[in-house]
């Protein structure tokens, strides 16, 4: 839900409880937003309560004690120090790409987008809700969403044709989705054989696994990035969303790509886990890799890209640099209208 | 437990007996529940189940249920269903007695060209599910219609197989290589002894590797009982089999071989090849695995191939066993291998599944065939006799489940 929908959510709540006398539960991770609508919070780590905190116009919300109770040890900052890499060769770029909707091929979902991103560079995607950025990564990735697709891909500079996922992979790119538990992972199989699953050929001899040097990777990763586990050979229905996110995350780092987009990466996940992963993503950065994120949450695009394209109705509308950062300017971005072109 | 500490928990040296015991569960209960219905119909037959010749005639009379339920176990993890194995069994049937008895076709050749119909029939309802994206469900169940009606057409009375070498697939053994020691095989007993020692070492090997990784194996006490037991139930049917057989020939019977080599390849295809993984994938998130890269189309296609090969298979081996093919070959096999399936603990709803499991379940499904028949029950009463089972099994492994989650 972007800013102004939140704002009438809470609006909502806050006429139910004066007028009705209604009380209301809110779980949430957004601390703003808690800050602004809460009387009363109750704070919970690993299943149990860890604290409570009264909040009155006197006492207001204190983000730091707050994250302090949730992750269990002081956070100074909600996204790690991180300079900007200076950028390498161009690795993805994306010429006029334009895609109509699977079903009704008369709309317009992404219309004729360009973007680009640099070796070293974290680039943002931000917009409201509907604005096609999670169409244009899915039909860049493979074809993946979309009907009637046309334009260019350049990876390394090579004109490139990505007509299946599979081809993307081999191109160099990686694309971990909006909803892991739908669309990233097998609830059904371990870590290991989830963390796999997109490398399998890589790990094979001939079409026979090779147990080893599948275990050797995943082992890797799952102390790189600090998967909180027994083993890898646990469920990974039973791992909480940071870490289920790692999985999604090692995944795509293990199938060696150049190019990443991140969709909604720290969606679902607490503050303590959002950290790790924006250590991760710079690490990956500083490797050299093209980090694309696509985020809701305009205060973490904000924190960690170097650069952000406002995305509007299927139109890429502006391309930020980090001095233009604020919200108020990306939000200009995000919400401007199409233009009625006379043809 | 624990309290919160700076230091990481020390992890155990070993899981606990019930621990092992109670994560394992299902795999045990199968297999704890397929002696148990052995034990009963041992009984409740006056000990005619497990005696040599009755026993050996178990498994050349339900090696299609294992055959089929190979097939059927991979197309089931990957959420289809093939409802025309019966049929394409009877037709495949119809067309190998007509190649061998009326074109004059040499056996052997009958048996290749047969195979080659069933991979062929494969492709075609792998076509019409991966490729047009009409459900399994629909296009096996055309295909039941439309093989048996085809089997109907070009086998017409009854086709009786004269060749010896044909017949004898279904009812010979291996030659006894080795002579008789006593009264039993000898190549029997030394195959048996090297299965034993085979089941110990893989057993240790794995036990192993699972301490090397730096895990917790299970207690040596479960390792050891393992082994006991499997070795107690191999020596058993090596003893069984070893006096099995008439004045020529006896031991290890040819269909026994031929699901011995089937079992294997396709467990070694699911659980350590590149394919068995897509299988797995395809079935537990079929949109995570378009997303990391799966031809989920062409992993459906070679399932259903897979599908037809081995329909063909049992085809040849039910052919050989009844020495005439006719129309109403392989009636309801379906509902076999799919029973055979889910009593051996593949899920419902796809992604979950082992070849062990279903040959298990396919095994139970024999024993009560076998067994009713022995006691000479009514097949109308078999039929509802096994659905109760296949009912009652799949019960079992809901209710278990809702009670751990």
């Amino acid at each position: 839900m972007n800013d102004e929908d939140s704002a009438h959510l809470l609006n909502l709540v806050r006429e139910l409880r004066d007028e009705q006398g209604v009380t209301s539960i809110i779980i949430s991770h957004k601390l703003n937003e808690i800050a602004e609508i809460a009387d009363n919070v109750t704070i919970i780590r690993d299943g149990a309560t860890v604290g409570e905190m009264f909040i009155t116009p006197e006492t207001p919300l204190d983000q730091d004690e707050l994250i302090r109770k949730m992750v269990g040890r002081s956070l100074t900052n909600l996204y790690p120090d991180h300079e900007s890499n200076k950028p390498g060769d161009e690795y993805l770029r994306i010429e006029d790409w334009t895609v109509h909707h699977p079903l009704d091929q008369s709309r317009v979902i992404v219309d004729h987008a360009n973007i680009a991103a640099r070796s070293g560079e974290i680039v943002g995607l931000a917009g409201l809700m509907g604005a096609g950025r999670t169409e244009l990564a899915m039909s860049i990735f493979g074809k993946s969403y979309g009907s009637h697709i046309s334009g260019k891909v350049f990876v390394k500079g090579k004109e490139v044709s990505l007509p299946n996922v599979q081809a993307a992979i081999d191109a160099g790119l990686a694309y971990a989705t909006e909803d892991r538990k739908v669309y990233g992972l097998n609830l059904l199989q371990n870590i290991r054989e989830n963390a796999s699953m997109a490398s399998l050929e890589k790990m094979s001899v001939h079409g026979v696994m090779n147990d080893n040097i599948e275990r050797k990777e995943v082992e890797e990763y799952r102390k790189d990035f600090h998967i909180k586990c027994n083993s890898i050979d646990v469920n990974v229905g039973t791992l909480s969303g940071g870490n289920q996110q790692k999985v999604v995350l090692a995944k795509w780092v293990i199938s060696d790509p150049d190019i990443l987009i991140l969709d909604e990466p720290t969606r679902g996940i607490d503050v303590g886990a959002k950290y790790e992963i924006y250590e991760i993503i710079n690490k990956l950065a500083d490797e050299g890799k093209a980090i694309i994120v696509i985020s809701s949450e305009l205060p973490e695009l904000i924190g960690i890209c170097d650069r952000i394209y406002t995305v509007s109705q299927g139109v890429v509308t502006d391309n930020v640099a980090k001095n233009g950062f604020t919200q108020e300017y990306l939000m200009k971005g995000m919400t401007k209208e199409k233009e009625v072109v006379a043809r | 437990m624990s309290t919160a500490n700076a230091t990481p928990v020390k992890k155990n040296k070993n899981t606990g007996v019930l621990e092992t015991l109670a994560n394992n569960s299902k795999q045990y209960g199968i297999v704890g529940a397929l002696v148990v219905i052995v034990l009963v119909f041992e009984f409740l037959t006056k000990g005619v189940l497990l005696k040599p010749n009755s026993f050996v005639s178990l498994i050349q009379q339900n090696a299609y249920v294992i055959i089929l339920a190979i097939g059927m176990v991979m197309v089931i993890i990957a959420t289809h269903i093939d409802l025309s194995v019966g049929s394409i069994v009877a037709f495949v049937g119809g067309i190998c007695a007509i190649l061998m008895e009326r074109q004059g076709v040499n056996w052997m050749l009958a048996i290749l060209i047969s195979l080659v119909v069933g991979l062929i029939i494969g492709c075609w309802q792998g076509f019409w599910v991966a490729y047009v994206g009409i459900p399994g469900f629909i296009t096996t169940l055309a295909g039941m219609l439309i093989f048996r009606g085809l089997a109907t057409v070009i086998v017409g009375e009854s086709v009786p197989i004269t060749s010896p070498q044909f017949r004898g697939i279904a009812r010979n053994y291996l030659p006894n290589i080795l002579g008789w020691w006593g009264p039993f095989d000898g190549l029997t007993i030394v195959v048996g002894i090297i299965c034993i020692a085979l089941f110990a070492w893989s057993q240790l090997r794995r036990r192993a590797k699972v301490a090397k990784a730096g895990l917790s194996p299970e207690p040596m006490a479960i390792t050891v009982t393992k082994i006991v037991v499997a070795a107690l139930l191999i020596g058993f049917v090596t003893y069984l089999l070893a006096l099995s057989g008439n004045a020529d020939q006896g031991g290890i019977p040819i269909m026994l071989v031929i699901l011995a080599v089937l079992v294997l390849i396709y467990n070694f295809i699911l659980t350590k090849t590149v394919f068995g993984r897509h299988v797995y994938a395809v079935g537990g998130n079929r949109k995570a695995a378009i997303l990391s890269g799966i031809n989920t189309k062409r992993v459906d296609f070679t399932l259903f191939v897979h599908m037809g090969f081995l329909s063909a298979v049992a085809a040849i081996c039910v052919l050989s066993r009844l020495s005439s093919a006719t129309a109403q070959a392989g009636m309801e096999f379906e509902m076999d291998a799919i029973a055979s399936c889910f009593i051996g603990g593949t899920a419902v709803t796809g992604g979950i599944g082992t070849i062990p499991g279903a040959v298990v379940g396919a095994l139970v499904m024999g024993v009560i065939n076998q067994g009713l028949s022995i006691m000479g029950v009514d097949t109308a009463v078999v039929k509802t006799i096994k659905g109760l089972v296949l009912l009652g099994a799949v019960a079992v492994d809901i209710l278990t489940k809702r009670k751990k989650g």
